[in-house]
């Protein structure tokens, strides 16, 4: 296959970005989308061009590192895929690909394809967790759970933290990876004793972090790699609300 | 080189329990005096981290993903082993304690086997307490499953995401301690050179991947838990940042290491399609449990799957190892699948692939069934090869997976370097020359939340540590050193660019240290490693400077760690006149092609040394050994048959 692609190419955080032309020759339709710029960057190096720099790691759908806008769609066109696990075979021979970083206020770009997510941490930080220290746990069989919550509970856990749902979205919210966790564990036994303290806590660090509201336009669903729900949003504003009502002075 | 174990006197099962109780403790307001650095988010690392937070140590953390929660356990599929019985079905700590030396092939620590199987099931209650949706029955119980090398159902997993689940709880963890300001996290990240201060593990030299600014950090003592290092291999099953850098850098350093040829091949990953191909994805182990494995019984049959009638297969494990069948260990079973390609009946266009079926499977429990144990492994492997494995067998072959080599540590994890632990893939010390499916999660959250914090605070409670801090001349001396690689790697300006020497590398490792080993062929490669790093040193391509984010200078760093560290593998591997788990010495195999063991010359850890100065060249590797003494199990000839 041969394509023509334009890719977004940004020095540093500070520089000004621009669209740039290559052509990417001798691509398999079996490449995975990251080993064909892999090839193009071959390329480049050889001809003495900095390589496109993107973020990657298990390049098998599960770290979360990976994630481009590919003709303005946040991991490109295959549902439920990472940009890693995108394969050349979901495009034509001589297609043009515009390929971008995610933007957004909360992900400054550091350089080309790269952004900090370092906001998503600090929203986790905030109160995605149950507090439990090392050895203080009772037998695990000690607390049943009914099966379809916890299945519900794993539907929900299965984020990896991309960020393609704030990409995706016009107002840049990230209330789907926020109740992602919220749901997981309010789901959960285990999470009820910090169930309110954690809505408004994750809530409110993710409206400090810049991140915009969710005013239900559903992209993030449609381009989530592991097909999060919205439905889990609609459980985090009856949380959020809830917990508001109960805890007026709650800190948020 | 002085190497002692430190194992505790009295019985087995009382150990650990009565070493805890002789360990000296840090009072509560005393903790707080003491910095610990811990370098990697993983499993091992993060629940490190965590744990030692939680009990009042300053830590810091470091990782080089952009966050703590990508570390590569992040990627484990099938699930871990605890010893809960909680089917019934006959297991105890006795034997997964036994299951485990018998699979390691009966090269690792009874001590330390027994300790791990001990604190299993601790891990299950404390990953449930922290929300971790394992996979459930009707009842409302947690459900099992099975894995290699084991007749019992003790495997506890989250669908086919696993380590997601786990290191998500331990990140979690990790994330309340961070915004509690007990941890400083570090991500982005690499460390590049240990510190040591009168002979004590003192603090780290760290690079900045966004600004390539390079620092240090002094503290009291340092944790690694680096991951493992198969990526020397280039393919492989791991992350494209794993690498050997931080462990062998504190090699150079003085701390040795423990059995670096022990690399484990994963018997069921999809086979390689191109010379563009950058990794290899495991399917996971699980998928034996349902599926079988076979090939066609005369060589070159070119026929689809479905016209090959079942007269003309050939169910390899099942024939050669009837109690175990599909469920053979991962050594035995990749060996098998190689066998049966070498012989020409491997399946494919390349002839280097095996099938996994699940015919069987789907119509004995329906699709839905294999859909619900297995979906995202199946769908994993239909967006990489474009075919349907409901409908068609899967294709697989070994790759590589696992290094159960790594920093020699004694009984409290610490290694030769007073001061400096290791955690995880990072370390030498559970799984023998073969680990078990399921048994590295439970290793590395074992090592992390569980025995770590006891056995530092025993080295911080009685050892004399002067305040350090990084203005000493070590650290100014590691920076410079640090400084001066980088400048050399940029100044290079030749032809050739990082990835295709380490996939030269990576080739010579496969074809002579691979899954099938000899003399011959490792002699081979430690003449063709040199001449390849010579070659590296001189024609390098980067382009760039230090001072931005530059990825292939980041590569280039690990690249010229595994050119060194490649050639102590084969020379380990070329002196282990044996074979014994992954390790498989063509010279050393019994008539039916089983691995022969050399129990009377190589009952031993083989422990490294390196010789030179610490900035420089290797100038050798000294091998030591560490005897394994057996008192509780009887060595034997492993069967699975
Ligand atoms: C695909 C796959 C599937 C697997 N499935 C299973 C399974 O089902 N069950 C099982 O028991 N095991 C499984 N394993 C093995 C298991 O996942 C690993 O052995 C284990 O997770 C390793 O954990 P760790 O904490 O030691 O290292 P890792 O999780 O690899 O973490 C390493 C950490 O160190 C950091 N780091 C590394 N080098 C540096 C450096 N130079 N500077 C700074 N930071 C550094 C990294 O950023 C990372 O945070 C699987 C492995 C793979 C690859
Ligand atoms: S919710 Fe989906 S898109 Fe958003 S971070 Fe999680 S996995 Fe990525
Ligand atoms: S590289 Fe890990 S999810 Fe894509």
């Amino acid at each position: 296959m041969k394509l023509k692609l334009h890719v977004w190419r940004q020095k540093d955080k500070a520089a000004k970005g621009r669209m740039v032309t290559y052509n990417a020759d001798n691509i398999s339709p079996n490449m995975s989308f990251l080993e064909m710029l892999d090839v193009v960057n071959e390329g480049l190096i050889t001809t003495g061009e900095d390589p496109i720099a993107f973020a990657h790691d298990c390049r098998e759908g599960i770290c979360g590192s990976c994630g481009v806008m590919v003709n303005g769609v946040a991991h490109g066109p295959q549902d439920a895929t990472t940009t890693c696990q995108l394969h050349m075979r979901s495009f034509q021979d001589g297609e043009e690909l515009y390929i971008e970083p995610w933007r957004a206020k909360g992900f400054p770009v550091l350089r080309d394809l790269i952004v900090d997510r370092s906001a998503f941490d600090r929203i986790i930080q905030a109160g995605g967790f149950v507090s439990v220290n090392t050895g203080s746990a009772q037998d695990a069989n000690a607390i049943p759970i009914r099966k379809s919550d916890a299945d519900e509970a794993f539907n929900a856990a299965a984020c990896i933290g991309c960020g393609a749902c704030v990409a995706a979205c016009k107002n840049a919210s990230a209330m789907l990876f926020v109740s992602a966790k919220v749901a997981q564990l309010s789901l959960l036994p285990q999470g009820q004793p910090e169930r309110q303290d954690r809505a408004l806590n994750m809530v409110s660090a993710m409206q400090n972090e810049g991140f915009g509201n969710c005013t239900n336009q559903y992209e993030c669903e449609a381009v989530c790699p592991k097909q999060i729900s919205t439905d889990y949003i609609a459980r985090l504003n009856r949380e959020f609300i809830k917990a508001a009502l109960t805890y007026p002075d709650a800190k948020k | 080189m002085k190497l002692d174990a430190k194992i505790p006197a009295g019985p087995l099962e009382s150990k650990w329990e009565n070493h805890k109780f002789d360990l000296k403790l840090v009072s509560p307001a005393n903790k707080r005096k003491f910095e610990i650095i811990v370098v990697g988010s993983g499993l091992a690392g993060g629940s490190a981290a965590a744990t030692l937070a939680e009990l009042g140590y300053n830590v810091k953390c470091f990782c080089f993903q952009d966050s703590p929660r990508r570390a590569h356990s992040i990627a484990a599929q099938g699930g871990i082993n605890a010893a809960k019985n909680y089917r019934g079905d006959g297991d105890s700590i006795h034997r997964l304690f036994y299951d485990t030396i018998k699979g390691g092939d009966f090269r690792s620590r009874e001590a330390n086997v027994h300790r791990l199987a001990e604190v299993s099931g601790h891990i299950i209650d404390q990953c449930v307490a922290q929300g971790v949706p394992f996979a459930r029955e009707y009842g409302g119980l947690l459900d099992n499953r099975s894995f290699g090398g084991a007749q019992v159902s003790r495997t506890f997993y989250a669908r086919g995401q696993t380590g997601q689940q786990l290191l998500l709880g331990a990140y979690s963890a990790l994330s309340r301690q961070i915004g509690a300001g007990q941890v400083q996290m570090f991500p982005k990240t690499e460390m590049l050179d240990l510190v040591l201060v009168d002979g004590k593990a003192r603090g780290i030299v760290v690079r900045d991947l966004v600004t390539g600014a390079m620092e240090s950090h002094a503290a009291d003592a340092v944790i690694l838990a680096t991951g493992g290092y198969g990526n020397v291999f280039y393919l492989s099953t791991n992350a494209k940042g794993s690498n050997v850098t931080a462990t062998y850098r504190a090699y150079k350093r003085g701390a040795a290491f423990g059995n670096p040829c022990f690399t484990q091949i994963h018997p069921t990953c999809i086979p390689v399609k191109g010379d563009y191909q950058s990794k290899l994805t495991l399917m996971s182990e699980s998928l034996r449990n349902d599926g079988r494995v076979w090939v066609p019984k005369s060589k070159g049959d070119k026929r689809a799957p479905a016209d090959i009638p079942d007269s003309e297969r050939d169910y390899f494990l099942e024939r050669k190892y009837p109690s175990f069948g599909n469920l053979a260990p991962r050594d035995i079973a990749s060996r098998s699948a190689k066998e049966a390609c070498d012989a020409g009946q491997g399946v494919g266009e390349s002839g280097f692939g095996v099938y996994l079926d699940f015919a069987d499977s789907i119509s004995r429990l329906g699709e839905d069934q294999i859909r619900a144990r297995y979906g995202n492994l199946f769908d994993m492997y239909e967006r990489i090869t474009d075919e349907n494995p409901y409908k068609m067998p899967m294709r697989i072959y070994p790759a590589v997976h696992y290094t159960m080599g790594g920093l020699w540590v004694d009984y409290n994890l610490m290694s030769t370097i007073p001061g400096l632990h290791v955690l995880g893939e990072a370390n030498f010390s559970d799984h023998g020359a073969n680990r078990l499916g399921a048994s590295a999660l439970m290793q590395g959250l074992a090592d992390g939340y569980f025995v770590i914090p006891y056995t530092i605070a025993n080295y911080l409670a009685s050892s004399k540590l002067e305040k350090v801090t990084t203005s000493h001349e070590s650290f100014k001396a590691a920076e410079d050193s640090c400084r001066k690689r980088v400048g050399q790697l940029l100044s290079i300006k030749g032809s050739r660019t990082v990835d295709s020497f380490h996939r030269e590398l990576g080739k010579i490792m496969w074809d002579k240290c691979g899954m099938a080993r000899d003399r011959a062929g490792l002699q081979e490669a430690l003449k063709a490693i040199p001449k390849l790093r010579e070659e590296f040193w001189q024609d390098l391509k980067i382009l760039g400077t230090n001072e931005e984010i530059n990825q292939s200078l980041e590569k280039a760093g690990r690249v010229a760690d595994f050119l060194e560290f490649g050639e102590l593998m084969c020379l380990d591997a070329l002196t282990r006149e044996e074979s014994c788990g992954g390790h498989f010495r063509t010279e050393h195999q019994t008539p039916d092609g089983e691995a022969l063991r050399n129990d009377e010359n190589f009952c031993h850890v083989a422990v490294w040394e390196h010789e030179g100065d610490a900035t420089g060249p290797a100038k050798g590797h000294k091998r030591h050994q560490e005897e394994l003494v057996y008192e509780h199990v009887k060595l034997a000839t492993r069967s699975y048959k």
